[in-house]
């Protein structure tokens, strides 16, 4: 592999992996927020319990969020320092305020929600845990902001003297129409994951418990949880069907490519599934639903929808035929089919599944019943993978859907790469990225599976509030 | 002034945020196995640090973000340059960070260790890094026309530069373990005070030495002038601690870090990263910069919002200003009933 492959796969690996854990960070802070908060207006301790529980799992989830995270902010000038000098002017910009608005809200006030159980009042805070929040929201915004440029350059101008990107409307890149439909999109899938990963917690501990207590405890988690997935899901849903028409609108080759559509076709079916060879040659065998895919991209059932040969023609002749030079060679604007065309399914069908095992789990829990047997376990296992599975597609589907662009119509990929970047370099630079994640992983699956055994601990009893100088800190590490 | 000149003063102020508070939080992990003598003892050095650590390494993430966005062309010929190193301290800050938040989260004792090897190690790489990479910076690296960095890995191991990465690591120590003296109580504290003066003393050794070397090299009266500040500030900082106040022995340091990065960015002005090959082009606040347009945008948002940030992260000090020392530890509790 020469070193563009290798960045290629190094920023692939890095960024899912990081995206595994930033929307469990959305999501359960929220829901934390929501459990403190309700804690504060009912004084009924399981909810105190259940902000403990979840914020000891939340807090081994965020930690590795966040140092995942560093890598990716140093990736762009490592490995990608042509993209870096071509965009910085633009780009550049919603990272800065990422770090100046969310990174520093994020960690402070969540060294003040760790620590200040007995320091801060509990408005207080209960308020630094809806700040951290707060924070992520931010984050996902400024982010997901930078990365919407990408797929839909807005507010620039290219300089042909500097042979960069310029910056002339900073608004336009914040509220890029692909953002404000990405935002809701991602922050919703967010919740989802989020919520899943309590309902299947929660679940898991309603089916073992032995007394009233417990059940008690564990109830409102579940039933509060199926609820908030159901909800985002529907959200995920529409926020996705108005996501796809705009992308079908600035990037209309990503959606034929995710349905391997070959000829314009007016109107055109959605296929479920398809086998062959999706090169649009050898068609063995679909199932198609009539008029579904002009129905995503257009809104109408017998809207038009073009086809990958359609535009391969038409992107040859806006963008010529060797965009790249020397790295270029003609026919490449199509991304990998076979790849977008499942991720996109994928996507949807984790999607749609954790939605429905949310709604049954809501339904088995109806009147105070304590779901027993293997259907529980199979749901408890499936739940928290099924949303974040679907948000691994979901990227790995609008980042290759996009290629062979780096900044869509501007610049390749191929030419995003460092040139002084070299084989040996990037290769030690994934294997060791790659190692170091690949242990990571086991140490914190292991940790959550021991923590989450434990459990919703019991509250210590309440000792008579000793305010003295040598009364053991609430928490320490 | 102009915006190119106000952004390099930010990106200034952002790297003496970062090396003044991550400095006394690597200087606390580094002393870990120095002045801690059991479990209970390291918790209490963890804990002084506890609330603050991931605060001090988010100047390190806006630095590195302004830098994108103010400058991009020295962003990227630094990163993409000095990427070996770089990618050292990504894993070395990815490794501490964790440990931090997992030592605890299981009760044996080799759990801890791995740990507590990952919060020594990861402070020290970084310490000594960024010394190197900062004298590289102020010294000059080979850069070509196209603003590409052509020297490899080991062009970066000069003596000037490991001369700097020492002089980092030891300024950090001196600033880790006033620190610890500043925080806790007991026996630590004690421990503390008495490696501080003689810390000190190294440090200001090696301070002087590199502080002159890059005086020499591409210093102004400017730099001159911060240097000798921060080096007066730096034996403040030994009497005081000398005769046991920690507070101001804390604020010398301090003051001391912040002097000698305003003054090898003032020795670096108006270069960004100068080039010693013969035809390269040096980057400077001006070729470097991004377009007046972004910075106008970027200078309102810090104007803003800096002082907000620095209202509530100096909030966060004062919650947390109490002295921990063993007795404050809870038992094991957190990590001691795991099945």
């Amino acid at each position: 592999m020469d070193p563009t492959d290798i960045a290629r796969w190094q920023f692939a690996i890095t960024t899912v992996y990081h995206f595994l854990f930033v929307p469990i960070t959305i999501g359960l802070s929220a829901i934390i927020a929501g459990y403190e908060i309700t804690w504060l207006r009912t004084r009924d301790e399981r909810w105190l319990r259940l902000t403990k529980f979840f914020g000891k799992l939340f807090l081994i989830n965020f930690a590795i969020g966040v140092v995942t995270g560093i890598v990716q902010e140093f990736q762009f000038g490592m490995s990608w320092s042509d993209y870096s000098r071509f965009v910085g002017d633009v780009f550049g910009a919603p990272l800065a305020v990422e770090g100046l608005l969310a990174f520093f809200l994020e960690s402070t006030f969540l060294g003040l929600w760790i620590f200040g159980w007995d320091r801060l009042s509990p408005r207080l805070h209960a308020a630094c845990i809806v700040l951290v929040h707060v924070g992520t929201l931010f984050s996902a915004y400024f982010i997901l902001a930078a990365n919407s440029w990408m797929q839909h350059p807005v507010g620039y101008a290219f300089n042909p003297d500097t042979g960069r990107a310029e910056m002339d409307d900073f608004a336009a890149v914040l509220l890029n129409k692909v953002q404000l439909v990405t935002f809701p999109h991602v922050v919703l899938s967010a919740y989802m994951t989020g919520a899943a990963f309590v309902l299947g917690v929660a679940l898991w501990h309603l089916r073992r418990a032995r007394t009233d207590e417990d059940r008690n405890v564990y109830r409102p988690a579940v039933r509060t949880g199926a609820w908030l997935v159901l909800v985002a899901a529907l959200g995920v849903f529409v926020s996705g069907d108005v996501q796809g028409k705009i992308m079908t609108e600035v990037q209309p080759m990503k959606m034929a490519a995710a349905e391997g559509l070959y000829e314009t076709e007016q109107p055109a079916d959605f296929s479920v599934f398809q086998l062959g060879t999706l090169d649009g040659e050898h068609e063995t065998f679909s199932v198609k639903i009539p008029g579904l895919l002009s129905f995503l991209a257009t809104g109408t059932p017998n809207g038009e929808v073009e086809g990958i040969n359609d535009l391969r023609a038409k992107y040859e002749q806006t963008y010529g035929t060797d965009p790249g030079a020397a790295y270029y060679s003609p026919g490449d604007y199509t991304p990998v089919i076979p790849l977008t065309y499942w991720t996109f399914r994928l996507m949807m069908g984790l999607g749609i599944a954790g939605a429905a095992v949310a709604a049954w789990a809501l339904w088995a829990t109806r009147n105070d019943r304590a779901p027993q047997g293997r259907s529980v376990l199979a749901a408890t296992l499936a739940l928290p993978f099924l949303p974040l599975l679907a948000n691994a597609f979901g990227w790995i589907f609008t980042e290759v859907g996009r290629q062979p662009w780096a900044v869509f119509g501007l610049m390749t990929t191929e030419r995003a790469v460092s040139p002084g970047l070299t084989t040996t370099e990037a290769w030690i630079s994934l294997l060791s990225l790659t190692a170091v994640y690949g242990v990571l992983a086991v140490v914190e699956v292991r940790l959550l599976l021991t923590w989450i055994r434990k459990g919703a601990e019991e509250l210590p009893p309440d000792v008579p509030t000793d305010t003295g100088e040598d009364r053991p800190l609430a928490f320490a590490y | 002034m102009e915006l190119t000149t106000v952004w390099f003063v930010l990106i200034a102020v952002l790297w003496i945020g970062y090396f003044t508070l991550e400095g006394f939080d690597f200087g606390v992990g580094l002393l870990l196995p120095v002045l801690a003598h059991d479990d209970t003892e390291r918790r209490v050095m963890i804990n002084t640090i506890g609330p603050v650590w991931d605060g001090n390494e988010v100047w390190l993430l806006v630095a590195g973000g302004a830098t994108f966005a103010a400058f991009p062309e020295w962003y990227a010929t630094l990163f993409s340059g000095f990427y070996l190193p770089l990618l050292l301290i990504l894993i070395a800050l990815i490794v501490r960070g964790l440990a931090f938040e997992y030592r605890a989260k299981r009760p044996d004792a080799r759990w801890k260790a791995r740990w507590d090897l990952a919060i020594i190690v990861g402070s020290l790489v970084p310490s000594v890094l960024w010394g190197v990479a900062f004298a590289n910076i102020l010294r000059g690296v080979p850069i070509d026309s196209d603003f590409e960095y052509a020297g490899g890995f080991f062009d970066l191991l000069n003596p000037y530069a490991l001369l700097g990465g020492l002089t980092t690591l030891a300024l950090f120590v001196t600033h880790g373990a006033l620190f610890v003296a500043l925080k806790t109580d007991g026996e630590i504290r004690h421990r503390a005070r008495n490696l501080a003066v003689p810390s000190v003393a190294v440090t200001a050794v090696l301070a002087v030495a590199f502080l002159t070397w890059t005086q020499q090299q591409t210093g102004t009266t400017g730099s001159a002038v911060a240097f000798v500040l921060a080096a007066l500030a730096l034996v403040g900082a030994g009497l005081a601690a000398r005769v046991g106040r920690e507070g101001w022995a804390f604020a010398g340091t301090f003051v001391t870090i912040a002097l000698a990065v305003a003054g090898m960015f003032l020795a670096l002005f108006p270069d960004v990263m100068p080039s010693t090959l013969a035809g390269g082009a040096s980057l400077t606040t001006t070729n470097a910069a991004a377009t007046s347009y972004t910075l106008k945008i970027m200078t309102v948002t810090a104007v803003v919002f800096t002082p907000l940030v620095l209202a509530y992260q100096g909030w966060t000090y004062w919650v947390f200003r109490k002295r921990i020392a063993t007795h404050h530890i809870p038992a094991a509790a957190e990590s001691a009933s795991v099945r």
